[in-house]
Formats: C-alpha cells, structure tokens, sequence
C-alpha cells in the first residue's frame, strides 16, 4: 500500500521511560477538545479518551517487575486503516502535515473505521454531549463540539496548528515552515516530565525529527504497515518488545 | 349467493382452492408475534430516542449482535438471489414451485437488515451520504449500493405475488402489471444475482481489508480479498436450504405440506455443492491464514483465541460440525433422503455460516492487537435482543399474511388433494 507523503509530516516521540502515568496529558486533551464528562464512567471502553494512558507490565515478579506507562493518541497512519473503509470519506489523510482528519457532520456513525483501528484510537458518541451546568463556559471555542452518534478521535490539536498559521502569517513568516515549538498539542504542554515532543517529522530543526531516529524508538504495530507518525522510545527492551508483536525466535528491534 | 359460515371470515381472499384455520386463530397467532414486535419497537424507540448508549455496544465493539444478525439473515436470504438464477436463468424449472417462498424470504431478510441498520448507524438521517459522498475506495460503499439496489430488485420481484392475490388480480390493470412483471422476470433475476453477488462479496471484503486487524485480514485477487468470494460461496451453500427450513416449519405450523419432497431435497443438493466448494476454499484461506497472515503480524495460531467465549471450539464446530458433516449429508443421496438427517444438516448448515459471521464480526474485535492490551467479551443487552426480536417477529407477520393471502405454493393444492 503506498504511504501518503507530505512535506511538513506532525508526529510525535514519546519517551516512554519518561512517562509516570500521571494522566496530565489524559486530563488535558479532554479539556482541550471539549470531550463531555458522562454520567456513568464505570465501563472503560465505553468512556470516551481521545489519548489514553495504558499500563505495561514485563509480567515478571518482584524483584525483577517493572511497569511502563504508555499514552496512546491516535497514530496518524500513513496508510491509515479507517480512512479507506470510511463510506462517506468523513475522514481522510490530505492535508498538508499528516493529519487524519475527523469531518463530525459527514459522518453517519456506522463505527467501520473503529473495527478497521487496532490502537483504538477512535471513539463513538454513545450519547447525547452533556456538560454540567456552567462548564459549558469553559469549552474551546475552536473546537466544535460533536452530536450523538458520530465517531472522533485525537486530531493532533488541530486548531492549534490552524492558530499557529494564522499567527506566522500575521507575523510575516511562512505558514507551511512553522519553527519548532510554534505549534505544539495539549498534551505535550501538559506533559510534566517533557515524555512527549512534538514537531515536524521531516524537519531536522525539530527535535521531533532527531528523536524519531533514536535507535531506542520504534512505533506501534510496525509489521502492519500502517506507517504511524508517534514514535515511543524506550531504553527498556521488554518494553520495546510490547510495542509489536514477535513470534518467540524473533528479536526485537533496536 | 348463500354464505358458507363454516369458512373462515376472509376465505374470500384467500388463494385459490386453499383452506386456512379460522380468523380468529390466525388474530391469536398475529397477537403473540405482535407482542414480541411491540417488545421489539421498544427497544428501537429507546435506541433512537436516546442513542446507542442504551445497548450493549462499546468502543471495543463498534460491531456486535446487530451486525452479526444483518450479516447472518443476508447470507441466509441468498436462497432468493441464488435460486432465481437457477431458476430463471440456467432454468432448473422445479424450482418454480419454491422461488415464491425464497423471493419473500429475501425480502424479509433484506428488509429486516435495512430496520437494523436505521438502529445500527448513529446518524440515520445521514444515511443517503452513502450515495452522496460515496468513497468508491470503501467496501461498505459496494455494500450500501448493491443492499439497496437489490431490496428494489426483491420488492419488483414480490410485487406480481401480491398482485396475483385471488381478488386483486380480478382488477384487469393489476393482473397484466403482474403478468408482464413475471415475463421479465429473468431479467430482474440476472440483476438481482448481479447485485447480490457482489454484496455477498463486500460483506466479507470488509473484512478482508482489514489489514491491521489479523484476525480477518486476507490477501486476494485484484482488489477482492479471498473473503469477498468465501462471502458469497458460504452464503449460496446455505440460504437455500434455509428456505427449506421455513418451508418445513410452515408446514409443521399450518398442518400442510406445502413443498413436495423432492424440491426440499433438490435445494439440499444445490447447498450441500456449493457448500462443498465453500469448504475446499475455507481449509485452504484457513491453511493460508495460518501459515502466511499470522506469521508475518507476529503471530500464532493459538493468540486468535480466547478461553471459552472465544475458544477454538467456535472455529471445529463451524469448520466440521457445522461444515464437513451437513456437506456430507446434503451430498449423499442416501443419507439426504432421510429426512431427520436432511433437516438437521439444513440447520448445521445455516448455524455454521451464522457462526462464520459472528466470529468475523465479534471475535475479530474482542482479539488484542496490541500486546499489551487485553480480549475484552462483548454481550449484547435487551436493547439489542429486542430489536433483533422485531425483525424476526416482522419477518413472521410478512410470511404469515402472505401464506394466508397470496399463492404462494403452487404445489399446496396438488400435494393435500392426494393426502386427502
């Protein structure tokens, strides 16, 4: 399958041994991209996370157990599995940075692109959006809220890089050679520890660019050929061998 | 004219030469089915009134008992696409004496499909997106198109059976309607097969394109992974004997017999081959998904399943169980012209290719693809059930009232005549 090729490509490197499993990053997206709060959050995968924070565990006892914390945004595939299967093209990777986009009033809810996902990185509306009275007030004003029955997932922040457009352009510079740190996501902002960095991936002034080639950094799923935009480091092999799967002769990467 | 008040109250309109129980059975019997479908209406309007929050459904399962059901009933109502081209194309002329029933069948399964799919789709308003913003790239855009176009097929096609109902076809205008819809039949046929071959087939390459989710993924030819043509095979090896299922159970139901058994047994045939030809294909895609999918995503055989919910024991009893016996029965004259044999490999059959749909469509989602997260089970709640429940109940009341009402059978007067 051919990797759509951009010439500013957004990703992320996320220093899993960085990462404390604080939920920073969690709390902030969800603030962010106005996600409502529901009522009943006891089924875990019925709660809507646009980024979630999962456990890792190298299963071993004490002393030799270790856990690492992994937080998980939506990939932006290269060859992204949802964008093809999508009916109604209500999602689609062609803009200029790499981006999936996410099109809330073309979508008709039918949930394809989330059985087509495996980092399930994309989320239902199961119900109608409801904010508790007076947080409403509180809402990004550039992010739209979603009605019931339309799918979402984590854009990269996008109307954060639209801002930083917008401001290079003010400013005089060049909108499509946004400097390091010019536009960056919640999350990374959030993020205490500094676990996740954001840039242009193709772009050797970003950090971004040098941390995705750390022979420590791989992404997820690799030998499924979806060409993700997040790379995970980590110093830690066990943890390395968790990003993908490996059959019992095979080594790990890096 | 003196009345007969011995008949029932509507034998007026009843088919020629047929008897049927009294009104007042047949209002008992449309009562229970209507309370299953008021169960059933219930939960469609809690659904719709409230959102698919009010299901079972979750992140992990964007896909579960709705889908699987649509799945199953459009693989089981192939009996309609598949013996109207034996039918009315490769004319295998005693199949006249059941297309009428497989024509309805088809239609209910179809149109039951398209009720659980207003529920299904979050935004049902948005529905005709599919035609508007077709992503000719997208399965489900095959899907859409020939799902629809082929409910019109199935609706033309059952048209002249209700036009020929006895006081209807008196009307000089609706019996030529009739007349001349059933000489182009053929045509409406080849279509019909056209369309519903090749949503059979994007049933199944919907999932076949997956590739990030091994458990379904397949390679193909040209753009059709191997599930688009295991798709279509499996649901032509059972919607057939499907339709003789229903027979049979109208017959059990009415105190008839309402198809003679040599049709019964010639649809068997007709299965137990195409189910043959399925099975050879399904080893070999098993085979090749074993030993070239699983290994190139990292993984094992034993990692597609799960305890017992989602053990290997689903994957034996559709593969032998519920494939390599009912294909032996169905095949062996001997053996197919029993009838308990025949009916219980009827069943295995139509178990099988429903087993067949649901691990595609539920265990495919429940299987971790991330190493480190976990198989989640899915159980579909009331919401789903009752909704599922009005489909069938729908289902019942079509076939009720078009027994009672239209001609249906053409061999209903010949085989009771010599029982009598």
């Amino acid at each position: 399958m051919q990797v759509k090729e951009f010439k500013v490509k957004w990703g992320m490197a996320i220093d899993i041994d960085k990462c404390t499993g604080c939920g920073a990053c969690m709390v902030a997206c969800q603030a962010e991209n106005n996600l409502s709060p529901i009522e009943d959050a006891s089924n875990k995968i019925k709660v809507m996370n646009w980024l979630v924070v999962y456990e890792l565990s190298n299963k071993k006892p004490f002393p030799e157990h270790d856990v690492a914390y992994l937080p998980r945004p939506c990939q932006q595939c290269g060859t992204p599995p949802c964008v093809s299967v999508c009916p109604v093209i209500a999602t689609d990777k062609n803009e200029e940075g790499g981006i999936v986009s996410q099109i809330y009033p073309r979508c008709i809810g039918c949930r394809y692109c989330m059985a087509a996902c495996p980092y399930h990185a994309r989320y239902f509306n199961w119900l109608d959006p409801v904010w508790p009275e007076g947080m409403e007030k509180a809402l990004t004003p550039d992010v739209s809220v979603r009605p019931r029955g339309v799918v979402e997932k984590c854009t990269f922040c996008h109307h954060r890089f639209m801002q930083a457009k917008d401001k290079a352009i003010v400013e005089g510079r060049d909108p499509e050679a946004l400097a390091d740190g010019d536009y960056v996501t919640s999350c990374t902002e959030a993020c205490p520890n500094g676990a996740i960095v954001f840039g242009d991936l193709n772009n050797p002034d970003h950090q971004v660019y040098h941390l995705a080639r750390s022979k420590y950094a791989s992404r997820l799923l690799e030998r499924l050929h979806a060409d993700t935009q997040v790379y995970y480091i980590s110093r830690r092999e066990w943890v390395r061998r968790q990003l993908d799967n490996y059959l019992d002769n095979e080594k790990v990467k890096g | 004219m003196e009345k007969n008040y011995s008949l029932p109250a509507d034998h007026d309109l009843f088919p020629e030469g047929a008897q049927r129980c009294s009104l007042l059975k047949f209002m008992i019997w449309m009562g229970l089915v209507g309370v299953v479908a008021a169960w059933g209406l219930y939960a469609a309007y809690k659904v719709l009134s409230t959102g698919l929050g009010v299901t079972g459904l979750d992140d992990y399962f964007g896909f579960g008992l709705w889908i699987t059901f649509d799945l199953a009933v459009i693989a089981l109502g192939a009996g309609a696409f598949f013996t109207g081209l034996l039918r009315y194309i490769l004319n295998i002329d005693p199949l006249k004496n059941i297309i009428n029933l497989t024509v309805i069948v088809g239609f209910i399964c179809y149109s039951g499909a398209m009720l659980i799919l207003v529920l299904d789709v979050g935004q049902p308003i948005r529905a005709w997106f599919g035609y508007w913003h077709a992503n000719v790239h997208s399965m489900l855009t095959e899907v859409i198109f020939c799902i629809t176009c082929y409910l019109i097929v199935l609706i033309i096609e059952y048209v002249p059976l209700i036009l020929e109902q006895k006081q209807l076809n008196r009307n000089p205008l609706l019996h030529h309607i009739a007349h001349n819809l059933h000489v182009m039949m053929p045509l409406f046929a080849g279509i019909g097969a056209f369309l519903s071959t090749f949503h059979q087939g994007s049933l199944g390459g919907m999932y076949g394109v997956l590739f990030a989710r091994p458990y379904v993924f397949r390679e193909g030819f040209f753009v059709w992974p191997w599930t688009f043509f295991l798709f279509v095979i499996s649901a032509v090896g059972s919607g057939p004997v499907f339709t003789v299922l229903i027979a049979t159970i109208m017959e059990k139901m009415t105190g008839k017999k309402l198809v003679s058994w040599e049709i019964k047994s010639l649809m068997g045939k007709i299965a137990g081959s195409m189910l043959f030809v399925y099975l050879i294909f399904k080893f070999m895609d098993t085979y090749g998904w074993i030993n070239t999918i699983l290994p190139n995503a990292g993984l094992t055989f034993e990692q597609n399943f799960y305890g017992n919910i989602y053990g290997q024991w689903l994957l034996w009893t559709e593969l032998g169980l519920c494939g390599v016996l009912p294909c032996i029965i169905l095949l062996v004259p001997s053996l197919r012209n029993n009838p308990a044999l025949f009916y219980s490999a009827a069943l295995l059959d139509c178990i099988g290719v429903t087993i067949n749909r649901y691990v595609f469509t539920v265990q495919a989602l429940a299987m971790p693809v991330m190493p480190f997260d976990s198989w989640e089970t899915y159980a579909p709640n009331w919401a789903e059930w009752g909704s599922s429940a009005l489909v069938v109940a729908y289902g019942a009341i079509v076939l009720s009232l078009s027994y009672r009402y239209l001609p249906v059978f053409p061999q209903e007067k010949k085989l009771n005549a010599t029982k009598a």
